[in-house]
C-alpha cells in the first residue's frame, strides 16, 4: 500500500514538472508555431541559478527561487527578442534551426562556464522533511511541487482565459494578421508569452532541484524534448492538454523504472507517442485544423 | 448579352431530373450528382445536389458568394468527403474514391486560389500533370535507359503542344510563381488538361482578368471543349461569360439548387433575380 | 530570347563531362594523398566529409524535395552501420582488409553497403508508412520518437535476446575498417548521381508537386502516399549506406552516437546550404565538418562558436547559402561557352530592351 502510494506521488511529482515545462513549449507553439528547442535549456540555467544562489552565496531559499525565475524570464524574452524576433517572416524552418542553435550554445555556454561536472544540492536540500500519514509519508518537495504546479496551472488558466492579455493571446494564435488589424501588439503579446512560458519554466526549474537536487549542463534537453512530447500528446496548444500529456509522462516513467526497466524508459515514452499521434493525430486534447482548399 | 453561335443548344430531360444538351442525350451523363450533400458541424454547406452533365455539355454553377459552388467541386473531386448522397462519374460511383483516384477517373480541375508548383517551371508544372502518360519506372529513371527518353520526349511534345493553345509554348522554362496572374490562371488550366481527362472543373477561370482577356478565355474554353470533346463545368461570377458559352447553367445558393436551365431560362427566372439582387420590396 | 542565344550542350557530351570533372576530382585528391600534400589527418577529415555529405544530401531529399521534416536521420544511420558491421563481422573482411586483399574484400564491402542500405530503407518504410500520414510538425515529432526508439532497443536489445548481438552502450568494436578514401568518393557519386537521376525524372517531379501543393498534386492524379513513401525510403537507404561507411570509418559503433543531436547536426547542414539543392548540401557538409575540425583547437569553445556561427547565419541568410539553387558544370560551361563565342549576344540584347 504504502510503496504504491510512494510511486503515485513520484508520478506526480515527475508528471507535475513535465506538465509545467510542457505548458511553456505549447503557449509558444501556439503563438508562432515554434518547436522552441532551447525551451528545456532554460532550465538547465534555471537549475544552475538556483544551485550556485544556494550554495556559493547563501542567499535565503526563497530569494533563489525568484532570482531563478526571475533568471529564467528574463533568458526567455531576450533569446525571443535577439533570436527569434528578426525571423519572424523567415521559413519556418530557418527558425527553427535557431531554436536549435540557441539551445546548442545554452548547453554549450553552460559546459563551459559551469564544467561538464553534475553539480548536486543533497547537503544542502532546497525543501527538506518530509510529513507523515500514518504508516505513508510524502517529502516535503513532492507535496510543494504538486501543489505549486496545479497553483500555476490554474492561475495560466485564468491568465489565457480571463484577461486582456490572455485574450491579445490567444487572438494573435488564432490569426496574427487579423490580431493586428485589431490594434493588438505583436511584438508585446509574443514577448509576454515568452515571458510567462519562461516564467513556468523557472518554477519547473527549481521544483525539478528541489526534486532531484542535481543540476548540469545536459540536463534540459531530454527533459525539454520528452516535455515537449507531453505537450504534443496532450495536444499542442491546449493548457489542460499539456497537463494531461505531462501528468501522463510522469506515470509511464515512474510506472517503466519501477518495473525495472529505467534504461528503456525514453523508448516506452516515444513509444506512447507515436501510437496516440496515429490514433489521434492532434493529441489527446488537441483541436483539428482543416486546410480551406 | 450575345451568344456565341455555337453554343445555342436545346436542353432535354434525362431520367432523375436532370437536364443535359440534347446531341448528348443518346450518350451516358459524364457526370451525375444524386442527393450531393456535406455538413461542416451542425452547418449544411450543399444539400440535395442533383445534377447531370452531358459528354460535350459547358456547364455552369453560379451563385452568390457562399452558396457552396467551390464546395460542390470540392465534393466531385473529394477533397471533401460528402456526408450523403452519390456521384457517378461516366456511371461508376466515386464512394471511397481519393483526390488521387478521382483524376484517374477522368476529372481534372482548376482551384479558385490558384494552386500552381509555384517553385517549378511552367514545364514541370505541365510535366506533372503528364505523369501518367510516361510509363519508365524507377530503375528506367536511374539508368537513363530508352524508356526514359522515349517517355520524357513524347510528354515534352505534348506539353508543348498542350500549352500552344494560351500561346505559351514560349514560357517553358519560367518559373510558375513568377508569372503574371492571367497566365497562372491559364497554365493550371493546361496543366489540369495534361491529365487527359473527361470532365474538366474551372473554377473562376476569369477571375481577376480584363474584358478582353475575359473575351479570349471564352473563345478558348469552346476551343478546348471542340479540340478534346470533353465536357466542361465552370463557376464564374462573369455573367457575360456564364450566359455567352454555359449550355446548362445550375443556379446554387445556400446550398441549395434554386434553378436550373438554359441561359435564357435563367436570366428570366424570378428566384435566381431574388438571390442575385435581393427581395423587391413592396411598396 | 535569351533561348536562342544559349549554346546547348548536348546531353550525351553533358554527361561525358561530368563524369570526366568527377574522376578528375577523384584523381586529383587521390594524387595529393599519395603526394603526402593531403596528410593522413585530413585524409581522415576527406571521409568523415564525403559521409556526411552523403548523410545532408539523403536527408535533403526527404526534407528540401519533398518538404517534411524528419528528425530521426540518425535513426536510420545507426540501423544500417549496424545491420553492415555486424553482417561485416560474420565475414573474413576483417582479414582481407588486414591482408591488403581488396579485390577479394570487395563483393563483401558491396554486400555489407546494399544491406545496410535495404535494411535502413525497409525501416524508412515501416515508419514512413503510418508517419506520412502525419504533417508538419507531427510528421516531426513522430519521427523523432522513432529515432530515439531506434537508439533505446540498440542499446538494450541484447539484455532482451540474451546474446551479444550489439554489445549495447558497451559498443560494438572490431569492425573491419573498410571506408578507404577511395570507396567513400564512389558512395557519394553515386548517392549524388542516383538522386539527381531520380529527380530529374516524372518520380523526382511527382515528389517535388508534393512539396509545391499537395492538394494540387493529389489533383493531377500523382499518389502522393506512394511518393511521399518513396522519397522516405530513398533518403533512408542512404543514411543506412552512411552509417555503413561510418562504422567502417571508425571501426567500433555506440549507441549514443545516435542521439537526437545527430539527426540535428545532419538537418543543420541541409538548412545551412539551403533547401532542396544538393549543391548547397554537399558544400555546407564540407564546410561545416572543416569548421568544426579547425575549432577543434579552440577546445571547449568549439562547441559554443558552433552554436553561434549557426544562430548568426540563420538570422542574416535565413534561406541558407545557396537557397534553392541548384549548380550544374555544364550549365556553367554553356553560359561561357555563349560569352565566347558569341559575343554580340549581350549588345544585342541591350538593344531589343532599350526598343521595348
Amino acid at each position: 500500500m504504502s510503496y504504491v502510494f510512494s510511486q503515485a506521488v513520484n508520478a506526480l511529482q515527475l508528471g507535475s514538472i513535465y506538465a509545467l515545462v510542457a505548458l511553456g513549449y505549447s503557449m509558444v507553439y501556439g503563438i508562432i508555431l515554434l518547436l522552441n528547442f532551447a525551451h528545456g535549456d532554460i532550465i538547465m540555467v534555471g537549475a544552475y541559478v538556483t544551485y550556485y544562489a544556494m550554495t556559493s552565496f547563501h542567499f535565503h531559499p526563497l530569494v533563489s527561487v525568484v532570482l531563478a525565475v526571475v533568471m529564467c524570464t528574463i533568458l526567455g524574452v531576450a533569446i525571443e527578442k535577439v533570436a527569434y524576433t528578426p525571423l519572424r517572416s523567415a521559413p519556418r524552418l530557418s527558425l527553427l534551426i535557431t531554436a536549435i542553435g540557441i539551445s546548442f550554445l545554452l548547453e554549450n555556454g553552460a559546459q563551459l562556464i559551469f564544467g561538464t561536472d553534475t553539480k548536486s544540492m543533497v547537503q544542502e536540500p532546497l525543501i527538506s522533511g518530509s510529513l507523515s500519514l500514518g504508516d505513508v509519508s510524502i517529502t516535503y518537495a513532492a507535496l510543494i511541487t504538486i501543489l505549486v504546479s496545479v497553483v500555476s496551472m490554474v492561475a495560466l488558466t485564468i491568465l489565457v482565459q480571463r484577461t486582456k492579455l490572455g485574450k491579445a493571446m490567444r487572438a494573435v494564435s488564432e490569426d496574427m494578421g487579423a490580431a493586428q488589424l485589431m490594434g493588438i501588439s505583436l511584438n508585446r503579446t509574443i514577448s509576454f508569452t515568452f515571458a510567462v512560458g519562461s516564467a513556468l519554466a523557472g518554477i519547473g526549474s527549481v521544483l525539478h532541484i528541489a526534486s532531484y537536487f542535481q543540476a548540469s549542463p545536459m540536463m534540459g534537453s531530454m527533459l525539454g524534448l520528452k516535455a515537449f512530447v507531453a505537450a504534443v500528446l496532450g495536444g499542442i496548444g491546449s493548457i489542460p492538454g499539456a497537463m494531461i500529456g505531462g501528468f501522463a509522462i510522469g506515470l509511464v516513467e515512474t510506472v517503466v523504472t519501477a518495473a525495472g526497466l529505467s534504461t528503456w524508459k525514453d523508448g516506452v515514452v516515444f513509444a506512447i507517442l507515436i501510437v496516440v499521434l496515429l490514433l489521434k493525430p492532434t493529441g489527446i486534447l488537441g483541436k483539428k485544423i482543416t486546410e480551406k482548399v | 448579352m450575345k451568344r456565341d453561335p455555337r453554343t445555342v443548344t436545346k436542353l432535354v430531360p434525362v431520367p432523375s431530373t436532370n437536364i443535359i444538351p440534347e446531341r448528348d442525350v443518346d450518350k451516358s451523363p459524364i457526370l451525375e450528382c444524386r442527393h450531393l450533400g456535406i455538413d461542416f458541424g451542425g452547418l449544411t454547406a450543399v444539400d440535395d445536389f442533383n445534377m447531370a452533365i452531358g459528354r460535350t455539355e459547358i456547364a455552369g454553377l453560379i451563385g452568390p458568394n457562399g452558396a457552396g459552388k467551390t464546395t460542390v467541386f470540392n465534393l466531385l473531386t473529394r477533397v471533401y468527403q460528402p456526408t450523403r448522397g452519390t456521384v457517378l462519374v461516366d456511371g461508376h460511383d466515386t464512394a471511397g474514391k481519393t483526390t488521387t483516384q478521382i483524376s484517374h477517373m477522368g476529372i481534372a480541375r482548376t482551384f479558385q486560389n490558384i494552386r500552381l508548383f509555384k517553385e517549378l517551371t511552367v514545364m514541370d508544372n505541365v510535366l506533372i500533370g503528364l505523369h501518367h502518360e510516361m510509363d519508365y519506372r524507377l530503375p528506367g529513371a536511374i539508368f537513363r535507359l530508352p524508356g526514359y527518353w522515349r517517355g520524357e520526349r513524347i510528354a515534352r511534345d505534348r506539353a508543348r503542344e498542350l500549352l500552344g493553345i494560351f500561346d505559351m509554348q514560349d514560357m517553358v522554362d519560367y518559373k510558375a510563381g513568377s508569372l503574371p496572374y492571367g497566365a497562372q490562371r491559364r497554365l493550371e488550366i493546361v496543366r489540369a488538361l495534361a491529365t487527359g481527362p473527361s470532365l474538366l472543373l474551372l473554377d473562376e477561370p476569369a477571375a481577376g482578368m480584363n474584358p478582353s482577356e475575359t473575351a479570349e478565355l471564352m473563345d478558348n474554353i469552346v476551343r478546348i471543349r471542340d479540340t478534346f470533346q470533353i465536357a466542361i463545368m465552370l463557376i464564374e461570377h462573369d455573367m457575360n461569360l456564364v450566359m455567352g458559352i454555359c449550355e446548362g447553367i445550375c443556379v446554387l445558393n445556400f446550398g441549395r439548387i434554386i434553378a436550373k436551365g438554359t441561359p435564357e431560362d435563367i436570366q428570366a427566372n424570378p428566384a435566381v433575380i431574388e438571390a442575385y439582387l435581393g427581395k423587391k420590396k413592396e411598396a | 530570347m535569351m533561348k536562342q542565344n544559349r549554346i546547348r550542350i548536348p546531353m550525351p557530351l553533358r554527361y561525358l563531362i561530368n563524369i570526366l570533372l568527377t574522376v578528375a576530382l577523384w584523381g586529383a585528391l587521390t594524387a595529393l594523398i599519395a603526394g603526402g600534400v593531403i596528410t593522413n589527418y585530413w585524409s581522415g577529415i576527406l571521409v568523415t566529409i564525403g559521409i556526411n555529405i552523403i548523410l545532408a544530401v539523403s536527408l535533403n531529399v526527404a526534407t528540401g524535395y519533398l518538404g517534411q521534416l524528419p528528425l530521426g536521420h540518425a535513426g536510420f544511420m545507426a540501423v544500417g552501420a549496424y545491420a553492415g558491421s555486424i553482417y561485416m563481422k560474420a565475414t573474413p573482411l576483417g582479414e582481407l582488409i588486414r591482408s591488403g586483399d581488396t579485390l577479394a574484400a570487395l563483393p563483401y564491402m558491396l554486400v555489407a553497403l546494399v544491406l545496410s542500405g535495404v535494411v535502413a530503407g525497409l525501416f524508412g518504410l515501416i515508419i514512413g508508412i503510418p508517419a506520412l500520414r502525419l504533417k508538419g510538425d507531427y510528421l516531426a515529432i513522430i519521427t523523432l520518437g522513432f529515432g530515439e526508439i531506434i537508439r533505446v532497443v540498440l542499446t538494450n536489445i541484447d539484455s532482451v535476446l540474451g546474446f551479444k548481438f550489439t554489445y549495447g552502450a558497451a559498443g560494438l568494436k572490431q569492425i573491419p575498417k573498410i571506408s578507404s578514401f577511395t570507396l567513400v568518393f564512389i558512395c557519394v557519386a553515386v548517392t549524388c548521381l542516383v538522386i539527381h537521376m531520380v529527380m530529374k525524372s516524372r518520380h523526382g517531379r511527382a515528389i517535388l508537386s508534393i512539396r509545391e501543393n499537395e492538394i494540387a498534386a493529389e489533383s493531377v492524379g500523382i499518389n502522393t502516399t506512394y511518393y511521399k513513401v518513396m522519397a522516405f525510403v530513398m533518403s533512408a537507404f542512404f543514411a543506412g549506406i552512411a552509417g555503413c561507411l561510418y562504422a567502417g570509418y571508425l571501426g567500433s559503433l555506440f549507441p549514443s552516437t545516435f542521439k537526437f543531436m545527430k539527426s540535428i547536426e545532419i538537418l543543420v547542414m541541409v538548412v545551412l546550404g539551403g533547401m532542396g539543392s544538393m549543391l548547397g548540401s554537399v558544400l555546407s557538409a564540407t564546410v561545416l565538418t572543416v569548421i568544426s575540425e579547425l575549432l577543434r583547437s579552440v577546445g571547449d569553445l568549439r562547441m559554443v562558436f558552433y552554436s553561434l556561427a549557426l544562430v548568426l547565419m540563420m538570422i542574416f541568410r535565413p534561406k541558407g547559402l545557396l537557397g534553392s539553387y541548384d549548380f550544374s558544370m555544364s550549365r556553367i560551361l554553356e553560359k561561357a561557352l555563349g560569352f565566347l563565342f558569341r559575343p554580340g549576344t549581350r549588345k544585342a540584347q541591350k538593344k531589343g530592351g532599350a526598343a521595348k
